[in-house]
């Protein structure tokens, strides 16, 4: 009989720390201790708090141990499974009745990602046993076409890549359009940097999407789906190859599902690293082979979609949504969130905040929640700048901005987008200048270079901003940024190129005085553009200890041993920050502006 | 061609648009990492499609290289996140290890140093990849260390 169970995350964060090394050890430190009838491991999908990698969550005592090292393993071994006294200082927090009280969890709703962490993602039992492909069953024996759609329209959902764009309202598109076959596609191109839920669903409870996928083929009339994942996410591709085969060895892909004259199969395409092939009409011309350029919308997919058939396109997490809509009924989900966006969404916290990781909350709770409540605020010492929300498409918003609800519209409102949910905290030590010049070089560099206001437009903002942070930028720079910004946004091809100014529109205007610094008192007051500060000695604390001189690449620093104080020849200095980093007394500064 | 392509190209069906997944196939049998201009025409007399097309395709996405690679590649994330944790040291720190600039190889064919987007590891930055397994939390020592690991296996 089992006694133990051991959920080790395995989600690539988990893996990346070391959890596989952990896995081995606990292994052996289990057989070498006879535990081996008592004991079972469990590798699990992502449970979220990525930082504190590699994760064991103990079952029944409800404890997480974290970071752990496989030199540990030993110890919580014989001391806590086969003594029964938990090693405390490898403890996250103090032993609790219910993991779900730790404040990380306790102000989450998960139920998207409800079963990441709880179950092996590579088990199709441990997936029905949980009641997946339930919703399936239902779906195919009790209700038709119409009505799954009418239920999925009547919930609310609005597709979670970015957008919003209402899901049963699509569904209804493609079931109406004319033309044979039709496709279902999950976009699982997850390429907003700071984005990885796409990830962690896929790698934690792939059947999910699977079944997502199903039932929305038997609401469009499809029989055909494709995955276009990342190559990047090679992890996520070996546990959905997985699933799919399972899937079909159990009749739950293939011909004639639960003996209805419904068949549905998947096939899974890889990209090949190309950011905008997130987009729908590029994925589609990639999934063709082709190069994954976008093309103007209207015809929309679902009309004209792969090969020119009628097609629908989910994302990920719109798709893991389904099942339980069906399960527990639309009136459920759209008691969740607010008026206009229902249910909860995913989000990846990242940046100078305490509880980085992915967290699931419902809808409308304000911003400061998000980041204070459920990320624990940022680190000591430092302050809160900014929120930068929604990858390259968002924008940045202030602390004067926290209240504002989390749901498509207000964040549309105040120039940022929920975007696929990424959530990038600042703190006092970010410039919002280097933070907009660093989205814009992606985006620029990502732009397909089909449609001119995107590839030159961006290009044209980018040397404005470099010009910027090199402290020769003119206050007419700021006009002209916005007007480009602006010109962008109306006239680009695709939704890349139409979002692509937002970090720069958004950070003027809300940190206008930090642009007018760079450019009016050629500083910068965050201390990052290297043009824009300089360093210095401070006399008194320096103890010529001569560390700084000899850390110098340029040899700028000046003076003798023993003989304080040391002095920075400016013109020599290309302020790269070596001296500070070596003098052990504080005594080297970083000073906003140029020296003089 | 060898028997090793021509077991790739038949597990494929001869259809254009699976096009990218061959030329992955035909990328990793390459020790080297590369399409050679061999591969590229296996890939258009297979799937029936012009070679321009195929060569279209090739030089669009990021991940397909023309010129030999090393036998691992690395590829160093450059995202936001990565980059406020402080990716450039750990970039600094693989060019002078590796005694090569981004988009080099090593002289002993070993590696070669490329940067990507997004990993989606985020919660672990900096991170990088080297070939399919992702390593995160990166500092400089953890780099040498992970190098050093690498050559030890081979």
């Amino acid at each position: 009989m089992k006694r133990l169970f051991l959920l080790l995350c395995s989600g690539s964060a988990c893996q990346s720390s070391g959890a596989l090394a952990v896995k081995q050890a606990l292994v052996e430190a289990i057989t070498e201790q006879g535990l081996t009838e008592e004991v079972q491991i469990v590798e699990t999908g992502c449970m979220g708090p990525c930082e504190l990698g590699p994760i064991l969550l103990v079952y029944p005592d409800g404890v997480y141990y974290v970071r752990l090292k496989p030199a540990d393993v030993r110890e919580i071994v014989t001391e806590h499974f086969l003594k029964g006294r938990p090693v405390r200082r490898l403890l996250w927090t103090a032993p609790a009745p219910e993991p779900r009280t730790i404040p990380f969890f306790a102000r989450q709703m998960k139920i998207v990602l409800g079963n990441c962490g709880q179950i092996d993602p590579e088990k199709i039992e441990e997936y029905i046993a949980v009641g997946g492909y339930e919703a399936l069953a239902r779906v195919l024996t009790e209700m038709t076409p119409e009505e799954v759609i009418a239920e999925i329209t009547r919930s609310g959902l609005r597709g979670r890549g970015g957008a919003g764009f209402p899901t049963g309202k699509k569904w209804q598109a493609v079931r109406e359009a004319r033309g044979n076959p039709k496709y279902v596609i999950c976009n699982a191109d997850e390429g907003d940097p700071g984005a990885f839920m796409d990830r962690a669903i896929l790698e934690g409870d792939p059947h999910s999407v699977l079944e997502g996928m199903a039932i929305a083929a038997y609401a469009v009339g499809a029989e055909k789906g494709y995955i276009y994942v990342r190559a990047e996410y090679p992890l996520a591709v070996k546990r959905l190859e997985v699933a799919i085969a399972q899937a079909r060895k159990m009749g739950l892909l293939g011909p004639r599902i639960f003996e209805t004259d419904f068949s549905f199969d998947i096939e899974l395409r890889m990209g090949a690293g190309a950011f905008v092939c997130g987009e729908e009409t590029a994925l589609i011309a990639s999934i063709e082979g082709k190069r994954g350029e976008p093309r103007p919308r209207p015809p929309y997919p679902a009309t004209f979609g792969l090969f020119g058939k009628p097609t629908l396109i989910n994302n990920v997490e719109t798709f893991a949504n389904v099942r339980h809509i069906i399960l527990r009924g639309a009136d459920w989900f759209a008691n969740i969130g607010t008026e206009t966006s229902k249910g909860t969404k995913v989000f990846a916290l990242a940046g100078q905040v305490k509880n980085t990781g992915l967290v699931e909350v419902p809808m409308g709770i304000t911003l400061r929640e998000l980041i204070f409540g459920v990320g624990g605020g940022v680190p000591e010492g430092r302050r809160f700048k900014a929120v930068q929300i929604g990858g390259p498409s968002g924008g940045c918003l202030p602390e004067s901005l926290l209240d504002v609800p989390i749901d498509y519209e207000s964040l549309k409102k105040y120039g940022a987008i929920m975007g696929s949910g990424g959530v990038i905290v600042l703190d006092d030590t970010s410039c919002m200048v280097n933070v907009a010049k660093f989205f814009l070089e992606f985006t620029a560099d990502e732009s397909c270079g089909k449609c001119v206001p995107c590839r030159v437009g961006l290009r044209l903002m980018l040397s404005i901003l470099e010009r910027i942070a090199r402290g020769e930028g003119t206050e007419e720079d700021l006009q002209q940024l916005e007007d480009i910004g602006h010109m962008i946004q109306s006239t680009a091809l695709c939704g890349l190129g139409q979002t692509a100014p937002n970090p720069v529109l958004s950070t003027l205007r809300y940190f206008r005085e930090e642009y007018l610094a760079h450019i009016q008192e050629k500083a910068c007051p965050a201390g990052v553009c290297p043009a824009l500060i300089h360093y210095e000695i401070q006399g008194e604390l320096c103890r010529a200890c001569d560390l700084c001189r000899r850390a110098c690449p340029t040899g700028a620093v000046q003076g003798t041993p023993r003989n304080p104080p040391y002095s920075i020849i400016q013109d020599r200095c290309i302020r790269c920050g070596a001296c500070l980093e070596a003098c052990p007394f504080g005594a080297v500064v970083k000073i906003p502006g140029r020296k003089g | 061609m060898t028997v090793e392509k021509k077991a790739i190209l038949q597990k494929f069906p001869r259809s254009p648009d699976v096009l990218l997944s061959l030329l992955h196939a035909l990328q990793r049998t390459n020790p080297q990492n590369y399409l050679t201009q061999e591969d590229l025409k296996l890939a258009a007399e297979y799937l029936g499609l012009p070679l321009s097309r195929v060569r279209d395709a090739v030089s669009f996405y990021t991940m397909f290289s023309l010129k030999p690679r090393g036998r691992h590649i690395i590829r160093v994330c450059e995202s936001p996140n990565c980059h406020l944790a402080g990716a450039w040291s750990v970039v600094e720190e693989l060019k002078k290890t590796l005694g090569i600039e981004v988009g080099q190889t090593t002289p002993d064919g070993l590696f070669t140093l490329e940067l990507t987007s997004c990993l989606g590891a985020c919660g672990v930055a900096p991170v990088m990849m080297v070939d399919d397994e992702v390593f995160g939390n990166l500092t400089p020592e953890r780099v040498r260390e992970i190098l050093r690991g690498i050559r030890g296996a081979g």
